[in-house]
């Protein structure tokens, strides 16, 4: 892996996710070591987003590693025109690796085209998030011992989602069965259903939350947000259907976990968070380790 | 002796383009960059066509494509037929082939996709060619037959 940049997740073999796990296992045990002393990595949040990129910066700063970078362009030259190709084939001068997060999409695809240091995409638009994928993917390793064979719930907006587009492109290689449940105006497109039925995989399609709840292995919460319906009055209709509360959840395997990107508005309530099946704030902190492990990786260190 | 004239005059030697639909004739010509030949040409278009109702032709004298640039003009007109013409003869036929990857010819339908927004060209895997299907190298997003915009 060394040197290869991580735009999509499809860029990364099967064997190439399990290493990223196993590793990111070794720094969830040991999540202080020097040795990204003397490698500078470059942040360029173009669109802020603070989350993944304190994720990024606790991840570097934890092995060692110097950051440089800004996290608003607002405050660069793309602000005066300066086009992405130039910024990058500048920054790419200064560090050894480059975390970018980009409004546009293909954004992360065109700066590893032309920047002459890896790159790792923080996210190109509403196209990929792959680092967001591991570390959902490590975060269902850890909690179910296994990624084969996973009856994994998708909740809510599927059609707008890279989050769910990408983590089921990635675990279809393990012999799901996927879910899906969400509103009619926001189902899984159907390229996605296409592509696990080429593969053989069996999925089910529903409207109902709770139906069939008590099968999951993993319930993996997303937003329905607002702006995604041209009817408000339907918004109004469907919102409160998609939010995932503690009684819901009664039946449940006792080794089911919730899992969302985070952040979360409303749809897992307050009351599911004491819940031994919350899981979300602890995949929020797999990601430093992944992040980690995927960085050493690239910079061909582990 | 013929009652029938042809159309367009034949040509001794170079290749005639038939079978384009006439609404893609000039789409044709930019396509292939026709405008920057010095050779002979002779367009004609809203010709009589049984096939297609409407045609155009292209004849180019002196002219010889090699397959991948004549395959740049199958998203416009699929089922247009090369003649290869020597000594007013024809010694070959072809038809063009959608190839399996489009680069700087397409605009992507994706108004959010990185090529609509800084100069770079567009580039795209060709995922269907019956119905075609283009998959954008950049954002991966599918442009298809309804939406393909000819930069």
């Amino acid at each position: 892996m060394k040197n290869k940049s991580l735009v999509s997740i499809t860029d990364f073999t099967k064997e190439e996710y399990l290493r990223i796990l196993e590793l990111a296992a070794g720094f969830e045990a040991k999540p202080r070591q020097d040795i990204l002393k003397g490698f500078v990595i470059s942040t360029l949040f173009f669109e802020p987003s603070t989350r993944t990129r304190l994720s990024f910066e606790t991840a570097i700063n934890g092995l060692g590693g110097r950051v440089i970078g800004f996290s608003d362009s607002g405050a660069t030259s793309a602000s005066k025109g300066e086009t992405l190709h130039d910024t990058i084939k500048m920054v790419s001068n200064y560090a050894d690796l480059i975390v970018m997060r980009h409004p546009l999409e293909g954004a992360a695809r065109l700066a590893s085209e032309v920047s002459s240091v890896p790159i790792v995409n923080a996210g190109d638009g509403a196209n990929q998030h792959p680092t967001q994928t591991l570390l959902d993917m490590y975060s269902i390793l850890k909690t179910q011992g296994t990624l084969d064979k996973q009856k994994i719930f998708m909740v809510g907006d599927l059609k707008y989602g890279r989050t769910v587009h990408s983590l089921l492109q990635a675990m279809s290689l393990f012999n799901p069965t996927f879910y899906f449940i969400s509103p009619e105006e926001l189902k899984m497109p159907q390229a996605y259903k296409l592509h696990l039925e080429k593969m053989g995989l069996n999925f089910h399609e529903g409207k109902d939350l709770t139906e069939f709840l008590p099968e999951a292995d993993i319930i993996y919460m997303t937003r329905v947000q607002q702006e995604r319906f041209t009817d408000p009055i339907e918004y109004e209709r469907v919102k409160n259907a998609y939010i995932l509360r503690r009684e819901m959840l009664e039946d449940c395997k006792p080794s089911m976990k919730v899992l969302h990107p985070l952040p979360r508005v409303n749809e897992i309530h307050t009351d599911v968070d004491a819940s031994p099946h919350a899981y979300y704030f602890d995949q929020a902190r797999n990601g430093v380790y992944v992040r980690m492990a995927i960085l050493s990786s690239i910079l061909g260190i582990k | 002796m013929k009652d029938k004239q042809l159309s367009v005059r034949a040509i001794k030697e170079g290749t005639v383009i038939d079978h384009i639909p006439a609404p893609a004739l000039f789409k044709v010509v930019s396509i292939l960059k026709l405008d920057t030949l010095d050779t002979m040409i002779t367009i004609g278009n809203n010709l009589g066509s049984n096939k297609l109702g409407k045609k155009g032709i292209i004849k180019l004298s002196k002219v010889f494509f090699k397959d991948d640039e004549i395959n740049k003009i199958s998203l416009v007109a699929p089922c247009a037929k090369l003649n290869i013409i020597k000594e007013y003869d024809v010694v070959e036929k072809r038809v063009v082939e959608i190839p399996d990857e489009i680069i700087g010819l397409v605009k992507c339908v994706n108004p959010k996709c990185i090529t609509n927004n800084e100069k770079v060209n567009s580039r795209f895997d060709v995922v269907s060619k019956t119905e075609v299907k283009l998959k954008c190298h950049y954002c991966e997003k599918i442009t298809d037959q309804d939406n393909i915009d000819i930069i």
